[in-house]
């Protein structure tokens, strides 16, 4: 079958595309946006990122993260019928086993909002852990489930009460759960790798808990893979798959022309598949599949479709073909650009970073969550064809930091659409990885990926210092060295740049809420503003923690040698990172060396050039990193 | 303060007659079964017919210093490796798997999650779901690479190093440290843990018992009321050595062993145990686990030993002869060899754990299942 989407559709729905285009409801595919009109308001988008329908299918429930609700639509008409407000920046929702509850993650006030769903109301807010991001109960009702993104864990709660019972260890940035069918296991994934030593493979997992034990059942090793997104499974279990991306970190990012830099993919697990996972690519040569994350398999197992939010696209796989290619086929063949060809039977063009999906209960229509564009895409999963958008009534412009915010999610601006800022900036953070970027040379200036929250007054930016400012980094840099294009036009960089700057720092879960340390911040405070050492001594100005961590984010913008060089590195002259929740970037140092904060002072300051500390107890640098951990 | 070995030997008989039914819901459950007769002559003492395991069918190494039971799962700290041993096969963990050193000495299982943690020679590690955390002096907040013991209650981790004690707190990831500088404890050489929702009891090698209070989050400390002097000068006035090499805290009662003799601690009273005085085959004991209150086993270097509050057995292979041998020790001190064709694979007893009525025992020369014989 050809892959030429648009040869197969009819005129009229062409018609009814080019005019959806023209009235920005969809955008043009692969196209660069024109200078547009833009407003400077802060407008309040509702930006839906995930969706359900109630058990009988007469409801459909959004949830929009941008205003902090879960909308209630008629499940056929799709007309708005209630707004709950509910936490804020609400990332996933699920319902109780007899569909009486509604919980919903609230991911930056880490709480679950209750909802009644005969009164659509919220009945009862519970505290939970660090930035929860899904939520799900067991079949019996006994157990909650919550994934915690911050804390790499998934709290247990009793169901009915919302008490915290035990925490269950899961992966770096546990973040989506998905039921088996049977509801025996939870299928867990995580958005980041699993941290391992530098300069290795990253690998994820997909933590599978036992919901009637309540305990981790085993684990299924993501080799290569760095996020992991949602998981879906086929009706009689047999077949699971996860959308995930597949970084290459390990070789200089220098190829794009060559699918160098990631390849999106699926790692598919079940008995259809075998004793082994297989991951498979979606990627082809000129249409890649960028950020793939929702995905929905049809009750009668024929298709498979994948939301890919880079590429403002959604998939459909013809699945019986999916698992006959795997079975016939030597693996990895994860970066074979010729191997979705054989799968992928459609490209259908949606709105903007398109996110969770949903299947009517028949299975005849899949609904799409377009994140950026406060619409809902409606597909015929017979024809593979978009067939109505549904709009969530959002402003009717676009501000500067929508746009912005577009072209950051947005993989149409690098070469064949292969990667955007949110591939290594995973929802606007960071990825954990470290990359070898072209202009120092092949195999030289190895540098971690740095977060990107609450960067006012952080430039100059680049380990090395050289960006003075966001347009230089993120313009002429970025277009030369990632996208391989030149694509931004003036507004365009503005708009991004304007966006980067607006994005805030989460709240830090280490502060206590009157903002008072406890007795272990204070004392590693007191060693972080020290000017003698235990032993009496002065410490020189330049040898002190604030002296280059000073000031309200933690840096003097300023770069310092703290006798980090590695041979393969042209300089040991690096910037002095900012401090803003340092406790969730992990690895540190300008390469990612050390893995925890501890080793920045256990293992790479042997001669005190990253301060002094080599004089301090285990007791007291232990102070010092509780501190850190409130910045 | 009131005490004496015929005092406390008649608060134990009048306990054993006054509640009967408790004895035999004990029984039920745990391997001390048959509770002799206080006027028998020979008192009816578990017997077991052991298995031994070593290198011969498929312990990564004899010398096991650990053992822990989970369920129909076992787990076995060895010096090359964590032997887990599940349907009558062995699978063994090692550095190439993640485990943060191969010496294995000691285990704890977080029975809310099902977790085992494993404290090395190297570093604490976590087996979860088949994969392997670890934690280290350099990568974390534990106080020292050496893992002589470790337990866990609740959200809590609780560690014993060769430099101080430590907690990790599993849900805000907060590392906390005992030491010197915070604690009664006097040397940092910390040999072993037991932590229950109540106390905490910390095993310092010269620092006697140290107890952390979980509610007032208090730290209190046993000592040998003489001193560093080796003489035995106030027996049953308190703890019989400072150098401590295990601890168990069950039913309010602490059991405390050291290499100079044992120790039980009901709160009020303390009663020792020395070779010459009891059923104890050697001062020097490795390990101690209570029972209950009134029963506990110890791993000493010439052999394993039971006791039952009243009555001792010892199992092991003979000392002379290297035949498998049981001893049983009654009130009055008479003892009586029971034959027996079985025994643990060596006398030199590392570590003990229960499964149902059976015994599993870590030893310097394999591990070994005593399997309960009615």
């Amino acid at each position: 079958m050809s892959r030429n989407w648009e040869a197969h559709l009819p005129a009229a729905l062409l018609a009814f595309a080019a005019s959806a285009v023209l009235y920005g409801l969809i955008p043009a595919p692969n196209t660069v946006v024109a200078a547009t009109s833009r407003t400077g308001e802060h407008l309040q988008y509702a930006s839906p990122i995930e969706l359900a329908f109630s058990h009988n299918g007469r409801l459909l429930y959004v949830l929009c993260q941008g205003t902090d609700e879960l909308r209630v639509l008629d499940g056929i008409t799709h007309t708005q019928l209630k707004k709950i407000a509910v936490g804020h920046l609400p990332r996933g929702f699920a319902f109780s086993p007899d569909g009486s509850r509604i919980f919903v993650a609230n991911s930056w006030d880490d709480t679950i909002s209750v909802i009644d769903t005969k009164t659509q109301s919220v009945d009862a807010t519970w505290s939970v852990g660090a930035e929860p991001s899904s939520v799900a109960e067991d079949p019996s009702g006994h157990f909650l489930f919550v994934a915690d993104r911050i804390s790499n864990d998934v709290a247990v709660l009793d169901a009915k009460t919302g008490a915290e019972q035990k925490r269950l260890a899961a992966g770096r940035g546990a973040s989506y759960m998905t039921l088996s069918p049977d509801g025996s296991r939870l299928y867990v994934s995580h958005v980041y790798h699993n941290t391992d030593k530098p300069r290795t493979a990253p690998h994820s997992e997909i933590t599978v808990i036992d919901t009637n034990r309540g305990i981790v059942d085993t684990r299924i090793s993501l080799p290569y893979i760095a996020h992991g997104f949602h998981v879906a499974f086929s009706t009689d279990g047999r077949v699971g798959a996860l959308a995930e991306m597949h970084p290459k970190n390990l070789v200089p990012l220098a190829h794009l022309e060559h699918g160098g830099a990631f390849a999106d993919t699926l790692t598919l697990f079940g008995a259809d598949v075998g004793p082994k996972p297989v991951e498979v690519p979606l990627d082809n040569l000129e249409q890649y599949a960028a950020r793939p994350f929702g995905v929905a398999i049809t009750p009668d197992k024929s298709k498979l479709f994948v939301t890919c939010g880079g590429s403002e696209a959604v998939l459909a796989i013809d699945l019986e073909r999916l698992l006959a290619y795997i079975h016939m086929h030597k693996q990895p063949f994860t970066e074979d650009l010729s191997a979705s060809g054989n799968y992928v039977v459609a490209r259908i063009t949606v709105g903007h970073d398109p996110r969770g999906v949903t299947l009517t209960p028949d299975g005849k229509q899949l609904l799409v969550a377009n994140r950026l564009e406060d619409t809902i895409s409606v597909i015929d999963t017979h024809s593979n064809r978009l067939v109505q958008t549904i709009s969530l009534e959002g402003p009717k412009r676009l501000s500067v930091l929508r746009h912005g915010e577009q072209t950051f999610y947005s993989a149409k601006f690098s070469f064949q659409g292969q990667i955007g800022c949110a591939n290594c900036h995973i929802d606007s953070t960071f990825d954990g990885l470290q990359w070898d970027l072209e202009p120092d040379g092949f195999g030289r200036d190895i540098v971690d990926n740095r977060p990107i929250e609450d960067l006012k007054g952080t430039e100059p930016y680049k380990w090395n210092g050289t960006n003075p400012n966001l347009p230089t980094e993120c313009g002429p840099r970025t277009e030369k060295y990632f996208w391989r294009s030149e694509t931004f036009d003036d507004l365009t960089l503005t708009d991004l740049v304007t966006y980067i700057r607006s994005i805030p720092a989460r709240p830090n879960r280490w502060r206590l809420p009157n903002g008072e340390f406890t007795p272990a911040q204070e004392r590693g405070k007191e060693i972080f503003e020290r000017s003698v050492d235990r032993f009496g001594k002065p410490i020189a100005e330049t040898d002190r923690c604030n002296y280059c961590h000073s000031g309200p984010k933690g840096t003097d913008q300023k770069r310092f040698n703290v006798g980090t060089k590695k041979p393969t590195d042209d300089t040991g002259l690096f910037d002095t990172p900012q401090l803003t929740n340092i406790a969730l970037s992990a690895p540190y140092l300008h390469d990612g060396s050390a893995t925890t904060l501890e080793e920045i002072w256990t293992i790479y300051n042997p001669h005190d050039k990253h301060g002094r500390t080599n004089d301090l107890t285990k007791d007291e640098l232990n102070d010092l990193i509780e501190y850190l951990r409130t910045r | 303060m009131k005490n004496g070995w015929s005092e406390f030997a008649m608060i134990l008989v009048l306990g054993a007659l006054a509640a009967p039914a408790h004895a035999a819901e004990s029984a039920h459950t745990l391997p001390h079964v048959k509770v002799h007769a206080a006027t028998a002559t020979i008192p009816q003492m578990p017997h077991f017919r052991f298995v031994n395991y070593t290198t011969a069918n498929g312990l990564p190494d004899d010398h096991v210093y650990s053992v822990l039971v989970d369920g129909d799962r076992i787990w076995a700290g060895t010096d090359n490796g964590l032997a887990e041993f599940e349907d009558g096969k062995w699978k063994t963990y090692t550095t190439r798997d993640g485990l943060a050193q191969q010496a294995v000495l000691s285990l704890a299982l977080d029975k809310q999650t099902g977790d085992v943690w494993a404290g090395t020679m190297g570093g604490l590690s976590r087996i979860s779901g088949g994969r392997i955390d670890t934690f280290t002096q350099l990568n974390s907040g534990l106080s020292n690479d050496v893992v002589y013991g470790v337990s866990v209650e609740g959200e809590n981790v609780w560690v014993a190093t060769a430099a101080g004690a430590c907690r990790l707190n599993l849900r805000t990831h907060d590392w906390s440290l005992y030491n010197e500088r915070n604690t009664p404890m006097v040397e940092i050489w910390v040999y072993a843990v037991n932590a229950t929702p109540s106390k905490v009891y910390y095993a310092v090698w010269g620092s006697g018992i140290l107890e952390y209070n979980q509610k007032t989050k208090a730290w209190d400390k046993y000592e040998d009321p003489d001193g560093e002097n080796e003489i035995v000068l106030f027996k049953d006035q308190g703890l019989i050595h400072e150098i401590t090499t295990s601890v168990s805290f069950v039913d309010n009662v602490l059991w405390a062993a050291t290499y100079f003799g044992d120790s039980r601690y009901d709160g009020r009273y303390w009663h020792n145990f020395l070779t010459k005085d009891s059923g104890l085959p050697s001062n020097f004991t490795n390990f101690v686990k209570g029972v209950d209150a009134n029963h506990a086993w110890f791993g000493t270097d010439k052999g394993l030993a039971y006791y039952d509050g009243t009555n001792w057995a010892v199992y092991r292979p003979s000392l002379t002869t290297g035949k498998p041998e049981m001893t049983v020790r009654n009130a009055a001190g008479k003892v009586t060899e029971i034959p027996v064709t079985t025994a643990p694979a060596h006398n030199y007893v590392l570590g003990i754990d229960f499964q149902g009525k059976d015994i599993w025992v870590a030893t310097a020369k394999g591990l070994s299942h005593g399997i309960y014989q009615k």
